[in-house]
């Protein structure tokens, strides 16, 4: 098991995130959201709504994409996690991060981690969905900018190099 | 650095942000917070806001470094609609410099100059015209080659400037870098309003489209929101909301989170309650443990009789026209039409909820914080915690798109109340009920339109009266009670001052729209308004709002231009005359006149009247709607054509295709604008069709995104089409706010060409859509 309990409803818990292992102390039931913000420091999964509705706190755990703000870190302990950061960097971009950026698909950006990540565990299974497949794969995932004409198309742009 | 707590100062040295750090790395030296220094210099010449760098000193908005690196200075902040991109670009053509060496710095109360809030399309006028940061690049520019000539020896004329590098024309090798001339020292310069701009024909940098920097650290996942400060030693907080419109707390038992692992303190002021604890886990469960006795609240009117409730309530009416011979026109006229349209309360709905970052130690605060307004923000805090505004230091920090007064200003109060409580750095992100069911909404309103035809179906007089619900607004100077957490401590919003009968007008202003665009706008004798009706009359009702009102994106614009765009096509179908052709009919403004034909000639409009042939009253059927605005009565000129399939046995409405037309002046950045055009004209769709803020007798209930209808990700997304119009030799206007606007209008004219029926009240439910579609008959 990757967690042990110890005083005062804390747990030594180890999360192996983006291929690295942190071993950390922390109340089993706290969501895997907080323990990637506030205690491994990570940008790419951000607090929306805490509700699992809207898709901004993604990871990719064992390839599916999930909604860390319901996801307690025990369930997942030991897992491997995939955050945006893990995908790809500013230097080496995934196919997802680069054709986003040619497509300069965004407004705010707080949506883009939702909705990269939900595309990539998506595409990643169905690397041959066609465009009301994949809408329908983003059905629940949020984007309030509206900059869904931008991003629908960088998905479609990065699903055919993830196929090739 | 006096401004900064230790902690600040420790987390700016942290991320590497140091002032003296940060400017070495823009290649800037204009260090000096000494007596002498930059600081000082600026506050002799006064600004806006006490402490705030000068307006009409050229060192106030650029500096250039040793290594020639530019540093900007805006009071106009990105919040993801791309302007930090712009105003780069911007400095980058005016000083002839490469867009990469431009380091952007806005919206900081120790560095930036004032320019009040970034709101309400005014950042491409603000600095893009004749003054601010576009005067200052060209004085910069003229200056830096009045420098090169006496370096050089060579008259200015002979001169080139590129490249931060000013050249002899003649003999390119005889050249003197920007670096070379001033690096690392003051202007000591009064913005020239006579510096010449760079012509738009001329331009190199801007009107291209120039990729936004910050999009790549996005979509990597390196991008610092405001959610990511992370101070040493910072403490979660969270707030404990009352339960109901105008709860008062009763008694608050601290005992009840006792047990909570890492709780700090509960903090109570009035009725602000919150807790804060080490860890925002620990903050969540110590606030939904925390034991509150709460008084009850004020009730709320309900929500089915709301529109008709408005028109009752003391009012404080305004006119915006009165040709005084409207009802005498109406009397006369051949035909009068009359229709009421209804517009509910709608939300930011701001994708990540509000946060903010607040460290008050002693008597000196730092905030980290996405307000569209740091200075109203720095004034307002201070008076909210007893300090003196100059030791409160408030630096914006990107929070998710905004779209007007979400939580961002609130939430800034939260954290600072509860910093100030603890005295340690606290950060504080909002629930997403808490966001939803406190934020100041857009207004809902009531809209009468009255109009008179003559015997050829001309319109010959037109009447137009709203009822609008108010309460709040941006904490301006002074009034913190203008947000939920400022009132909840004990201060009061914005007096509201019933009025009647208005006065006349005594200018025209259509910053509102409330003046439709088919009237001459006539006052003091001269006719400012786009369109040719004379007789004419706007009577305005402001009431006072049950909840938290404030600028959601088109404020009051979008609400009014729905009524007398639907109402035009309304018009025009009674008349049997195609709604473009009867918009060309009644406008008299060339820009206005352009835009309309523009996007019809993109759109393929077929000419005929609406609605078209019904082939069926049952199944899918097809149509096509127009509408157009002149934003804020002088901020840019917007036609769009909507394209829907709607299916007459469900009441479902597809969008297929949207043509938006803009002209927006000299377009600084057409891909900038393409996504401000797209996104705007989705979002206005979502609002459109199914946004509406709901609530029982005590409370707010669309406080999330089950309960709150916002189109999702992955919907049937319409093609969008956006036309832009080059205007070089005209001022630049903004560009954020235009094809939300006139998208509900469009969609309902569409609507009612497919199917013959007219849906006045916003959101069109599937509901109201097959009641709409029943009521034909």
């Amino acid at each position: 098991m990757g967690f042990d309990p110890t005083l005062n409803g804390m747990s030594a818990i180890t999360l192996k995130v983006n291929g690295r292992s942190h071993k950390l102390d922390l109340d089993p039931s706290t969501p895997l959201l907080y323990a990637l913000s506030d205690d491994l420091a990570l940008n790419g999964p951000k607090f929306g709504c805490g509700l699992g509705q809207c898709g901004a706190c993604t990871v990719i755990v064992k390839g599916q994409a999930i909604r860390s703000c319901i996801t307690p870190v025990r369930s997942v302990a030991g897992a491997d996690i995939t955050t945006l950061e893990g995908i790809g960097t500013a230097d080496k971009p995934h196919p997802l991060q680069r054709a986003f950026i040619e497509e300069q698909a965004a407004q705010c950006g707080f949506c883009v981690n939702g909705v990269i990540l939900t595309a990539k565990a998506f595409l990643d299974k169905n690397p041959k969905a066609t465009e009301p497949e994949i809408e329908q794969a983003l059905s629940g995932v949020l984007c309030r900018c509206f900059a869904s004409v931008r991003m629908l198309r960088a998905i479609q742009k990065a699903g055919q190099e993830m196929a090739r | 650095m006096n401004t900064f707590t230790p902690d600040a100062r420790a987390a700016l040295g942290h991320a590497g942000l140091g002032r003296r750090d940060f400017l070495k790395g823009a290649g800037a030296l204009i260090v000096g917070f000494s007596a002498g220094g930059l600081r000082t210099a600026k506050a002799q010449f006064g600004g806006p806001s006490p402490g705030a760098p000068a307006m009409n000193r050229l060192d106030s908005w650029i500096a250039i470094g040793a290594d020639g690196g530019v540093t900007a200075y805006s009071g106009k902040e990105e919040l993801g609609q791309g302007i930090a991109t712009a105003q780069a670009q911007l400095v980058a053509e005016e000083l002839s410099v490469p867009f990469d060496r431009v380091n952007l710095i806005y919206c900081d109360t120790a560095l930036t100059p004032d320019q009040a809030y970034t709101a309400g399309s005014q950042s491409h006028p603000a600095n893009f015209n004749q003054n601010n940061l576009a005067q200052a690049g060209a004085t910069a520019r003229e200056a830096l080659l009045q420098l090169g000539s006496k370096r050089l020896g060579v008259s200015v004329d002979q001169l080139t400037a590129a490249d931060g590098t000013i050249r002899v024309k003649s003999d390119p090798l005889r050249a003197v870098s920007y670096g070379e001339l001033v690096g690392g020292k003051k202007f000591n310069l009064t913005l020239n309003p006579n510096a010449k701009r760079k012509p738009v024909r001329e331009w190199t940098v801007l009107g291209k489209p120039v990729p936004r920097p910050d999009i790549r650290e996005m979509v990597t996942g390196q991008f610092e929101f405001v959610h990511n400060v992370r101070v040493p030693g910072m403490l979660h907080g969270k707030v404990v909301r009352p339960p109901a419109v105008g709860a008062t707390v009763v008694s608050v038992d601290e005992s009840s989170v006792k047990n909570v692992a890492g709780l700090v303190k509960v903090v109570v002021r009035k009725n602000f309650v919150g807790v804060v604890a080490e860890k925002a886990w620990q903050a969540i469960q110590a606030a939904t443990q925390l034991k509150v006795t709460w008084a009850p609240g004020v009730g709320l009117p309900d929500q089915a009789g709301f529109y008709n409730h408005l028109r009752t309530l003391p009012a404080r009416d305004a006119l915006l026209v009165d040709s005084g011979d409207v009802d005498q026109t109406l009397a006369g006229a051949a035909t009068v039409v009359k229709a009421t349209y209804l517009h509910p309360y709608q939300m930011h709905g701001s994708m990540g909820s509000s946060c903010a970052v607040a460290d008050v130690q002693g008597d000196k605060a730092t905030l980290w914080s996405p307000t569209q307004g740091v200075w109203y923000q720095k004034s307002t805090v201070a008076l909210l915690l007893g300090l003196k505004a100059e030791n409160v230091h408030v630096i914006f920090r990107r929070g998710s798109g905004c779209y007007g007064l979400n939580g961002a200003d609130t939430v800034t109060y939260d954290a600072a109340l509860l910093s100030h409580a603890v005295g340690k750095p606290v950060r504080v992100q909002l629930s997403r009920k808490d966001e939803m069911a406190w934020e100041n909404y857009g207004n809902a309103y009531v809209m009468d339109e009255r109009v008179g035809l003559d015997g050829q179906g001309n319109i010959i007089a037109w009447h137009h009266e709203s009822w609008s619900p108010s309460l709040g607004n941006r904490p301006g100077p002074g009034t913190p009670g203008n947000i939920i957490t400022g009132y909840l401590a004990g201060f009061q919003p914005q007096a509201f001052a019933p009025r009647t009968p208005a006065p006349p007008p005594t200018g025209f202003n259509n910053n509102n729209n409330g003046v439709p665009s088919y009237v001459a706008g006539g006052v003091g004798g001269r006719s400012r308004g786009t369109g040719t009706v004379k007789s004419e009359l706007v009577l305005t009702h402001t009431v006072e709002s049950p909840f938290w009102t404030g600028p959601l994106r088109s404020p009051n614009r979008l609400q009014n231009t729905f009524a007398h765009e639907c109402f035009l096509d309304e018009l025009a179908a009674r008349v049997k005359a195609d709604p473009v052709e009867y918009r060309l009919r009644h406008l008299k403004d060339a820009r206005l006149i352009e835009v309309v034909k523009e996007a019809a000639k993109a759109a393929n409009w077929e000419t005929r009247p609406s609605p078209q042939p019904l082939p069926r009253k049952t199944g899918v059927v097809t149509g096509r709607g127009m509408a157009c605005v002149l934003y804020e009565g002088d901020n840019g000129y917007s036609a769009l054509v909507a394209e829907v399939e709607v299916n007459q046995d469900t009441g479902r409405v597809t969008v297929k295709r949207l043509v938006a037309c803009n002209d927006v002046g000299p377009v600084s950045n057409p891909d900038g604008l393409r996504n401000q055009i797209e996104g705007g004209a989705l979002q206005g769709l979502s609002r459109a069709l199914g946004e509406e803020v709901t609530w029982d007798s005590e409370k707010v209930t669309s406080v999330d995104w089950r309960t709150y209808h916002t189109l999702p990700m992955g919907f049937a997304v319409p093609k969008i089409e956006a036309v832009l119009l080059d205007r070089p030799d005209a001022e630049a206007t903004g560009a954020g706010e235009t094809s939300i606007t006139v998208l509900a209008a469009a969609l309902g004219n569409a609507i009612f060409d497919a199917t013959g029926a007219r849906l006045r009240q916003i959101p069109f439910t599937t509901e109201r859509v097959k009641k709409a579609l029943a009521a034909r008959g």
